[in-house]
């Protein structure tokens, strides 16, 4: 039998991307850590979907995790990107776990449209706010980590960088043991048959709450990264919209291995900016044709392509 | 012997239908009961009261001397009162092996909540081999339970309930979808499993055949009631047996044939 390769080509990107950064042109490296950024997300995502539910609402997190770390630098003055990130681990694992409470109790569309209207009620608090800049939102500067000022522009994205591509590692490692502990089976068990973990002697509610709320702590983490490395936040990341791009980013990765929605994310955010760059106008269409394909051709997502040569070989 | 399950008194009604007319049934440990009945005579009725998926309209039922009456699926399953199911319920994006490594994990992972005889030697891995082993389902290891043929379907869902170590396990119709000459055979493996772990068996089965070779006595329901409750030979032979469930004696029955 074959050995997992999952966790050595994690631990082998990782390392090329730290050590390629400083060579890397400028957009290259902002494309990377953006899109490691919305991997980080979507790894979230994958975890809710192999659970069996869909949110529609994880901008919410995404927005959070921004906003935590935003806050931080425009109210308390803390501009250390370290103090930023566990601000934002904590503002989204406690609000998931307060609204996790309710949407346990639905599945499938319902559980969506809740999560939804969740995120747009922080949409409409955020964009009514002006002290938080209202629906431009306001910029963040993060010149510190963990006590040491990050001096000098190409070292200050640098840092930026690095600290998106440990975060991505950390997340995907722990996402890649969670997934093939107890937990993590029980999740997929509770997919195929809820009625039967429940006669076994498991929470499926339980499981569900949990699993939403590392889905979100990996949601606020991406977001608070994306924060620091725009520097720049705003209503928007709240707004529906996102969080359907989280969605269709997961359909397109496919659920199958830790590595997929770093490779969806990263594809995705490459349409994105060339189509962006080549037709401004009609730019969502490439993304739209791009789903299309791959529903019709992978509907296991983007992943497919390795699992199906594997299985052939 | 030692009374492990206690109905008393239990009614259940669906609207105008009687799914449970004053059910009163005490059951011995390690015993191997057979509930038989026609089709709405309510012995799925009994069976999903004892696991709380319905609550009786009135009555109680005592586990072990506590009352569980007001618990859940869930809580009741924890307590060690297990179910297989008449359309086997599985996961079927899983392997066979991870099937029963779901249950034996929510035995593992569940510490102190669970009853004492939960605690499974070696690691959770060699525990279902274990199984796999005595369930005779080693050659479909590493298959999706979703391929699987009906027979095998049927054993692994009782080898599912049996993973998270009842002490009463409930099977509905465990022989039914599987083919005539198979479900001799799985029903001796299944009863070597229970007198292995020394589990009490209550059984819901429409095969004559199976009931008198396997049980120490059977329950008769008819109406929501029961009519008959003893040995197997004794109830067999029952004459409202014969009327309202084997149906030998049709003629007998007079205007209770059209059931």
């Amino acid at each position: 039998m074959n050995r997992d390769p999952t966790l050595p080509i994690l631990v082998a990107v990782s390392v090329i991307l730290l050590a390629a950064g400083p060579f890397l042109p400028r957009w290259a490296m902002f494309l990377i850590n953006v899109s490691l950024c919305y991997g980080i997300v979507v790894l979230g995502m994958m975890l809710l979907m192999r659970t069996g539910v869909v949110s529609f609402g994880h901008g919410l997190y995404y927005c959070l995790g921004a906003y935590a770390a935003g806050t931080l630098d425009q109210v308390c003055k803390i501009s250390d990107m370290a103090v930023m990130l566990v601000a934002a681990v904590i503002v989204t694992a406690l609000a998931s776990a307060a609204l996790g409470l309710l949407l346990r109790k639905y599945r499938d569309i319902f559980f969506a449209m809740l999560s939804l209207a969740f995120s747009m009620i922080l949409y409409g608090l955020l964009v009514k706010t002006s002290s938080l800049g209202s629906s431009d939102g306001f910029n963040i500067a993060a010149t510190k980590i963990a006590g040491f000022t990050v001096a000098g522009t190409s070292v200050e994205r640098y840092v930026r960088y690095a600290l998106t591509v440990v975060c991505a590692f950390a997340a995907g490692a722990f996402m890649y043991r969670y997934l093939n502990s107890h937990m993590g089976r029980l999740a997929e068990a509770i997919r195929d048959n809820e009625l039967r973990v429940e006669y076994m002697g498991a929470s499926v509610r339980n499981v569900i709450h949990v699993n939403y709320m590392i889905s979100a702590v990996l949601a606020g983490v991406g977001g608070a990264l994306a924060a620091i490395a725009v520097g720049h936040i705003d209503p928007e990341m709240a707004y529906w919209t996102t969080s359907g791009e989280f969605v269709f980013v997961g359909i397109l990765s496919g659920t199958s291995s830790i590595l997929a929605p770093f490779l969806g994310a990263f594809i995705f955010e490459t349409i994105r900016s060339f189509a962006y760059e080549y037709s401004p106008n009609t730019w969502q269409m490439a993304l739209g044709i791009t789903m299309l394909v791959v529903i019709m051709f992978l509907p296991g997502g983007l992943w497919s392509l390795f699992t199906r040569k594997r299985k052939a070989a | 012997m030692a009374i492990v399950l206690e109905a008393k008194g239990l009614n259940k009604s669906f609207g105008a239908v009687t799914a449970a007319n004053d059910i009163n049934v005490a059951v011995e440990r390690d015993a191997v009961v057979g509930l038989i009945g026609s089709n709405g005579a309510g012995k799925t009725t009994f069976i999903n009261m004892v696991t709380g998926y319905l609550k009786p309209s009135s009555g109680t039922i005592d586990f072990g001397g506590r009352d569980i009456t007001p618990l859940s699926p869930r809580q009741i399953t924890r307590l060690g009162i297990c179910r297989s199911f008449q359309i086997p319920q599985l996961f079927n994006s899983l392997s066979v092996y991870e099937n029963l490594l779901v249950g034996i994990g929510i035995v593992v992972s569940g510490g102190k909540n669970w009853s004492e005889t939960s605690h499974h030697v070696g690691t959770p891995g060699e525990a279902v081999d274990g199984m796999l082993e005595r369930f005779k389902l080693s050659d479909y290891r590493d298959k999706f339970a979703g391929v699987l043929p009906e027979g095998i379907r049927k054993l692994l869902d009782i080898a599912m309930a049996m993973a998270v170590k009842p002490k009463i396990l409930l099977l509905d119709e465990p022989t039914s979808g599987v083919s005539a000459d198979e479900k001799f055979t799985l029903m001796d493996m299944v009863m070597e499993a229970v007198r292995a772990q020394k589990v009490t068996v209550l059984f819901v089965e429409h095969d004559m055949e199976i009931v008198t070779r396997y049980t120490q006595r059977v329950l008769a329901f008819y109406e929501g009631r029961i009519i008959a409750d003893g040995l197997p030979a004794v109830v067999l032979g029952d004459i409202e047996v014969r009327k309202y469930v084997t149906g030998e004696a049709h003629v007998a029955g007079g205007h209770h044939a059209a059931h």
